[in-house]
């Protein structure tokens, strides 16, 4: 199909629900899949870091959760984005879907790396770019969540949130610059697309895979409460009366 | 477009708690913050200047929902949206001469309240200009706020939250370029960020000031 | 020249009535009926661009809008306020003309007073001096009468003749029918019906 025709589709939500269908369950599957080889992998049968022995180990859970929350972080102002330029319920939607598991995985993120910091650099949390950053980044989420319960309106809403997500964008690069701007706690990236990673491929390819395996469960959770929206707003109408009764 | 700098002049010389709250709430702050710090010695740690400028975050948190509130409720923004030519500049220039009143205000007397907190001499003359760039960004973000919860009734707290988080930069900047030993103000790598922060939300906050404000406006 | 074609505004999602199909011509003058909460308000500000939920299309050429809040600034007199407003439509500010205009509505006496010290009857004797002064060829108003004396009630009626008169259209939301020459109304009945 091509990108044009699927733009248009995407218009209605009840093309979106039906489509979807299918790729909720193959996300929701590999993310299964991957995310038990993956823990398994990085917890267990992957080598102790040369310093830090054990309890490097976090980092399988540290690096994908703060990956995630920036993504989708990042999918909430392309929502906005497109909510305004082509007035799309759905990216209405798909802000609402992102919300809940990016502000549980920004503080996963925080959370872990603080549990990660105090054996490896004797402190459980210092002022550095990234953290400062990252945490700005949570309450951006907590903002758009407040903004959200208080308009009533719908496309009001959508419109507001999505204005709230798309100025707070300014903050994703920052916090992916600010190990190589600033030198404190977190060290420059470890992993770039053009160079190696500095780091031996029995420790990087577990954490890959565990990245991969969030990903895939985030666009599992994703679309699954999209779908739960859908049929939520579109409860009225002729399709969706036609699906509860098949599913009695 | 003199027509609408006039107005906006008359508005704040004839309001004059609009000018006198912000002004007043940073002597306060200074003065509670003096009478809370226990340690009466002659040295300085740094965090003088770093809760100087915290207090002008939450003055000019404090004066920012009065930017577009008395329009908004005279029906006076309507009238902006529908009949003038250009919306965008009469906005700019409300919020501009919001930070006149209140950030370029307080860098004026920037050196005088730093004293007050115990700042030494040095530092001075680069809290000033910390402050002169650093302000501008505060109205202008913060403006967006305002634009979101005007149409709100009054929600403070609101407009904090999503404030706030945009103006943590500017504070880190800021009180780094304040607190540099080094004279040269050319040689100070926040100050570029500082200044680079304050043109792009000068030139880009507008475009989104506009949008909150036709979401609020939709919201009556 | 006003159309609407197949206009349907929405709050909330939710539908405030039947689609509308209407034309108005130059000269043209449309009195907007309909109980409170049928949606009167929304659609003229529908109409300006201020409220952006509806289905169907318009066209609606520049126009003068008056809504339920006046637009004026309270700190300032009625003259301030007029040349800000000129100021704002690309207009030039003529002292004289706009003290005529004043004394037309019976408000001259208080052209040098702040709006806080009038009564809300006075504010809008003054806010109709914008009409007359607007270099905007169609008036959206809504519910102008109110809180007016007779006498303001006869001059909004003058007024408003004397526009579609000159050849410019007026749209009026109000509950107090037009007394005009020539009129078409809309009835707006809430979720019903809603003929012209």
């Amino acid at each position: 199909m091509k990108i044009k025709e699927l733009w248009h589709r995407l218009g209605s939500p009840r093309w979106f629900f039906y489509y979807s269908g299918a790729w909720v369950r193959f996300f929701g599957v590999f993310a299964l899949i991957l995310l038990s080889v993956g823990f398994v992998w990085g917890l267990l049968f992957a080598p102790p870091e040369q310093y830090q022995g054990n309890s490097f180990r976090i980092f399988y859970i540290h690096l994908p959760a703060a990956i995630l929350c920036q993504s989708l972080y990042l999918a909430m102002g392309v929502g906005g984005f497109v909510l305004y330029v082509w007035r799309m319920k759905l990216a209405d939607i798909l802000i609402a879907a992102c919300l809940p598991l990016g502000m549980s995985l920004t503080v996963l993120a925080l959370f872990t790396g603080a549990v990660w910091g105090k054996p490896t650099w004797g402190t459980w949390w210092e002022w550095d770019g990234r953290i400062v950053s990252t945490t700005v980044l949570l309450f951006l989420y907590i903002g758009i969540f407040a903004i959200r319960e208080a308009i009533s309106d719908s496309e009001l809403r959508g419109k507001a949130s999505g204005l709230v997500a798309m100025v707070g964008m300014i903050n994703i690069p920052i916090i992916k610059y600010s190990v190589d701007w600033w030198t404190t706690l977190h060290q420059p990236a470890t992993f770039t697309l053009t160079e190696k990673p500095a780091m031996p491929i029995e420790m990087w390819l577990p954490a890959l895979v565990m990245v991969i395996g969030f990903y895939f469960f985030a666009a599992h959770n994703v679309l699954t409460r999209m779908r739960a929206e859908i049929l939520r707003r579109e409860a009225k109408t002729a399709w969706v009366k036609k699906l509860a009764v098949k599913m009695v | 477009m003199g027509s609408v700098w006039v107005r906006e002049w008359r508005a704040v010389v004839r309001n004059r708690s609009a000018i006198i709250n912000p002004v007043a709430f940073v002597f306060l702050g200074v003065l509670l913050f003096n009478l809370g710090s226990r340690s009466y010695e002659e040295s300085f740690d740094g965090s003088a200047l770093g809760m100087l400028w915290v207090l002008v975050l939450i003055a000019n948190l404090l004066a920012l929902d009065s930017t577009f509130r008395r329009d908004f409720e005279s029906g006076l923004l309507e009238q902006i949206f529908v009949s003038a030519e250009v919306p965008f500049l009469i906005l700019f220039l409300k919020v501009l001469m919001q930070w006149m009143t209140t950030g370029f205000l307080i860098s004026l007397l920037s050196p005088l309240l730093a004293l007050l907190m115990g700042v030494p001499y040095e530092l001075l003359g680069n809290t000033f200009v910390a402050l002169l760039i650093g302000t501008p960004t505060l109205s202008f973000l913060g403006a967006i706020g305002a634009s979101l919860t005007v149409g709100m009734g009054r929600g403070g707290a609101l407009l904090a939250l999503l404030v706030l988080p945009l103006y943590i930069p500017v504070l880190i900047f800021g009180v780094d370029v304040s607190q540099s030993q080094s004279i040269a103000l050319t040689e100070i790598s926040s100050l570029y960020w500082l200044f680079f922060i304050s043109l792009a939300s000068l030139t880009l906050a507008p475009f989104a000031i506009l949008l909150g404000l036709k979401i609020s406006l939709a919201m009556d | 020249m006003l159309k609407l074609t197949d206009l349907v505004v929405l709050r909330d999602e939710a539908r405030l009535f039947q689609p509308l199909n209407a034309t108005l011509e130059a000269g043209g003058c449309v009195e907007l009926l309909g109980p409170n909460g049928s949606g009167k308000s929304t659609l003229l500000r529908t109409m300006i661009g201020l409220h952006d939920q509806y289905e169907g299309t318009y066209e609606c050429p520049d126009c003068f809008y008056q809504g339920h809040k006046l637009g004026l600034d309270d700190l300032m007199n009625p003259i301030e306020n007029l040349e800000w407003f000129l100021g704002l439509e690309g207009s030039s500010f003529d002292e004289d003309s706009a003290r005529k205009a004043l004394a037309r509505v019976n408000m001259v006496e208080y052209a040098l007073v702040p709006c806080s010290r009038m009564s809300q009857g006075q504010k809008r004797r003054v806010s109709m001096v914008r009409w007359i002064l607007s270099k905007r060829l169609a008036w959206i108003l809504d519910e102008p009468f109110t809180l007016l004396d007779a006498t303001g009630v006869r001059l909004v009626n003058e007024l408003i003749q004397e526009k579609c008169e000159a050849g410019g259209l007026v749209v009026c939301a109000t509950h107090l029918p037009l007394q005009v020459q020539e009129k078409k109304s809309i009835q707006l009945e809430a979720l019903s019906g809603s003929q012209v």
